[in-house]
């Protein structure tokens, strides 16, 4: 392990044209990530929270090389040096993809219908060209073993249809984890399973990565979920960070207005417990073409003259290991 | 909250019949709401929840049968009723909130023509002038701008068209309503503006309310009383704060100690080994048996009682958690 973080992100950027097309310049854009910067450390989980539409998915696609920035980078640290992931040779290609792996959300949707689960969790060995085929079969035996589907024999050659959600999402986890990645991006992927067996998930997902050092970077809408996935939680806002920090200080002590916000929206389980009224206006929408403003200032319920005048706020540090992105919470 | 019981499900037992045999969907339910009253209906998927609304609301499927059982609606049993005659309570007496509210509205008309069109076949006495002015009232109540009315359903967002859907299942003056999974496709901040939203309308028009989720917080924040199923079956049913505190069925027990929360001290998760069974073909005994942590000899060969233990606490189980 190293010091130096495995991921580094540095000004990252999506923009999506709204019109346009073949002949006609786009005039119009949809920020959907809007200069990111963040590290995650070696065996690290980091979550990114937020609404739909905030663009966590879109983020985690960029890291992965599922999709191209429109500005800024992505750097994955190989042996000692970074290899910068939008612009990659031929040789960290191979490098990339042997490091780098994507769990969905709908385990079904990413798979292919007629491969059987041995050809899928198998896939990555054979794209990499690792071990022969009996030695392959045994590795994904293994494997499936270890995401708890046992006997491996009698899942083998079978086809995911024959397969519960849950146990499809284990072959996902056995299909990322076979090659053993330093770095996996998990979109959303035990909110489609119930809870009795989603807890199940989380807990395999987290001893697997305990086991063969794995960094994830946590994609989820829910809080709750978060907090037991993610050494440290970043809140998104139509594609920006508003406040980004360890889990445990991030929930019991929010101080961006929207976290507040999104936190306080979290029904308990415990009818003793009453929520707080949520302080927020209007509903969410998307950043076409923002004003040079603050991200969240329609909606904020503390908002001022000098958040409508100035530029969007940068992430600083305020205390507690705690970067927020707002003018109005003090550095402590 | 009166005495008196708007709704009583008794026996209910339903099944799918399909190719490759019959679904036992909802085996044997029985439970009652008060005037006034919120019942939570809490399971994970394919545990008949669903089945459960759509029985009381006789709008099952041609392949869906009600075995055994009676629906006794304001004293009346909705159970034999042919749909002519059971189209007179629905909206009023008895209405709905689905998941789909996507599905709710016809697209090419307004939703005001819509709603005003439930009106007038259930309300006649109604004039149309006054259902205008209804469903403008109900538009504020529930947080829509009455120029909405006239609004094509595109033109709402997904939480707009889940609240004009909660003003059209108000709009004919129900006693109950059935929330199936209402706020289950929305972010959490929308989530919790339609929850106030129908905690508070339920509680002003004192109407009862069965609230289905899958979601125990949700259920903990709308429920005056709980009902948890699994399998097809009612498992447990006791107020609110009670199951919560006390529950006694395995699976309450389990579903809790798995579900995650944001505030208090973080707890360990306990995960459940294996997943809810087929109901082509569910267990013998008590349906729980292959996963319960409970489990003794009995509980494969046969079926628990209903068991009343007391503070309107049931439970139907051969092994207990220990109650203290
Ligand atoms: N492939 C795409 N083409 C155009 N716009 C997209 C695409 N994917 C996402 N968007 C838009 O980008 C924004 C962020 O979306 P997404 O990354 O999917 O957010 P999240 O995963 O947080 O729900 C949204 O406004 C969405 O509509
Ligand atoms: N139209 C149908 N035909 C056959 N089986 C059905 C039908 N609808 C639901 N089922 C089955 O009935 C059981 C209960 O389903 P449902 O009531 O939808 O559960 P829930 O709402 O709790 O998810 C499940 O096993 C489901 O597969
Ligand atoms: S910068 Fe201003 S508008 Fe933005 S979150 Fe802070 S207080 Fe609200
Ligand atoms: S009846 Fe037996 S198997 Fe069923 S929940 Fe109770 S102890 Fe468990
Ligand atoms: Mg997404
Ligand atoms: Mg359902």
């Amino acid at each position: 392990m190293s010091n130096q973080p495995l991921i580094k992100v540095e000004g990252l950027r999506k923009l999506y044209p709204i019109d346009g097309g073949v002949f006609r310049k786009p005039s119009s854009f949809n920020h959907a990530v809007d200069g990111l910067n963040f590290e995650i450390g070696h065996g690290e989980s980091l979550g990114l929270v937020g609404e739909s539409g905030c663009g966590k998915s879109t983020t985690g696609k960029m890291l992965v090389k599922l999709f191209e920035p429109s500005d800024g980078s992505v750097k994955l640290q190989v042996g000692d040096s970074y290899i910068n992931v939008s612009n990659i040779d031929r040789n960290s290609r191979k490098d990339f993809r042997r490091n780098v792996q994507m769990i969905f959300q709908d385990p079904y949707e990413s798979m292919n219908p007629r491969m059987t689960i041995f050809d899928i969790v198998g896939e990555p060995l054979a794209v990499q060209d690792i071990g022969t085929i009996s030695e392959r079969e045994e590795r994904v035996a293994e494997f499936l073993e270890m995401v708890g589907l046992t006997p491996a024999s009698s899942f083998m050659f079978r086809y995911p249809h024959e397969l519960s959600g849950g146990q499809r999402q284990r072959v996902a986890i056995a299909r990322a984890l076979v090659i053993e990645p330093a770095f996996v991006v998990a979109d959303e992927p035990t909110s489609m399973l119930d809870v009795s067996i989603r807890t199940g998930v989380m807990k395999l997902m987290q001893d697997l990565a305990e086991r063969l050092n794995v960094t994830y970077l946590y994609i989820t809408h829910d809080l709750a979920v978060a907090r037991y996935m993610c050494d440290r939680i970043a809140v998104m806002y139509l594609g920006k960070i508003v406040e980004i920090g360890p889990t445990e200080e991030l929930l019991s002590n929010p101080r961006h207005p929207y976290t507040k916000a999104l936190l306080s929206a979290v029904p308990i389980p415990d009818p003793r417990i009453k929520r707080d009224a949520v302080q927020i206006e209007g509903g969410i929408s998307k950043a076409i073409d923002p004003q040079p403003q603050c991200r969240f200032y329609a909606r904020c319920p503390i908002r001022d003259e000098h958040c409508k005048t100035h530029d969007h706020p940068p992430l600083e540090v305020k205390g507690n290991g705690m970067q927020v992105a707002c003018y109005k919470v003090p550095v402590e | 909250m009166s005495t008196e019981n708007v709704i009583e499900v008794k026996n209910l037992t339903m099944e799918y019949s399909t190719r490759k045999g019959n679904v036992s969907a909802v085996d044997n339910v029985s439970f009652s709401i008060k005037r006034g009253q919120a019942l939570g209906l809490v399971g994970e998927s394919g545990c008949g929840k669903t089945s459960i609304a759509k029985s009381l609301l006789k709008l099952l499927p041609d392949n869906a049968m009600i075995q055994q059982g009676q629906i006794v609606l304001n004293g009346k049993d909705m159970v034999p009723l042919p749909e002519e005659e059971m189209r007179k309570h629905r909206w009023s007496e008895i209405s709905m909130v689905f998941q789909a509210a996507m599905n709710a509205f016809n697209p090419v008309y307004t939703v005001g023509d819509q709603i005003i069109e439930a009106i007038e076949t259930h309300l006649p006495d109604v004039s149309e002038k006054d259902a205008r002015v209804k469903i403008e009232n109900l538009f504020r109540m529930v947080g829509l701008a009455p120029e909405m009315v006239d609004r094509y359903p595109h033109e709402y967002s997904g939480g707009m068209r889940q609240r004009a859907v909660i003003a059209m299942a108000l709009s004919c003056d129900p006693d109950i309503i059935i929330a199936d999974e209402p706020t289950t496709a929305l972010d959490v901040i929308v989530q919790d503006s339609i929850l106030k939203e129908i905690t508070t309308l339920q509680d002003r028009l004192n109407m009862s309310m069965v609230y289905i989720s899958h979601d125990v917080a949700v259920i903990a924040e709308v429920s005056d009383r709980v009902g948890v199923m699994y399998a097809g079956r009612m498992v447990e049913l006791a107020d609110t704060e009670e199951i919560f505190i006390r529950p006694i069925h395995p699976y309450t027990y389990a579903l809790m100690q798995s579900f995650p929360s944001v505030t208090g001290p973080k707890r360990e998760l306990v995960a459940l080994p294996g997943e809810p069974p087929d109901l082509l073909h569910p267990p013998k005994g008590c349906r729980f048996h292959p996963r319960c942590p409970n489990r003794i000899e009995k509980c494969d060969q046969e079926q628990p009682e209903w068991k009343d233990y007391g503070d309107n606490h049931f439970c139907a189980c051969w092994n207990p958690m220990e109650i203290n």
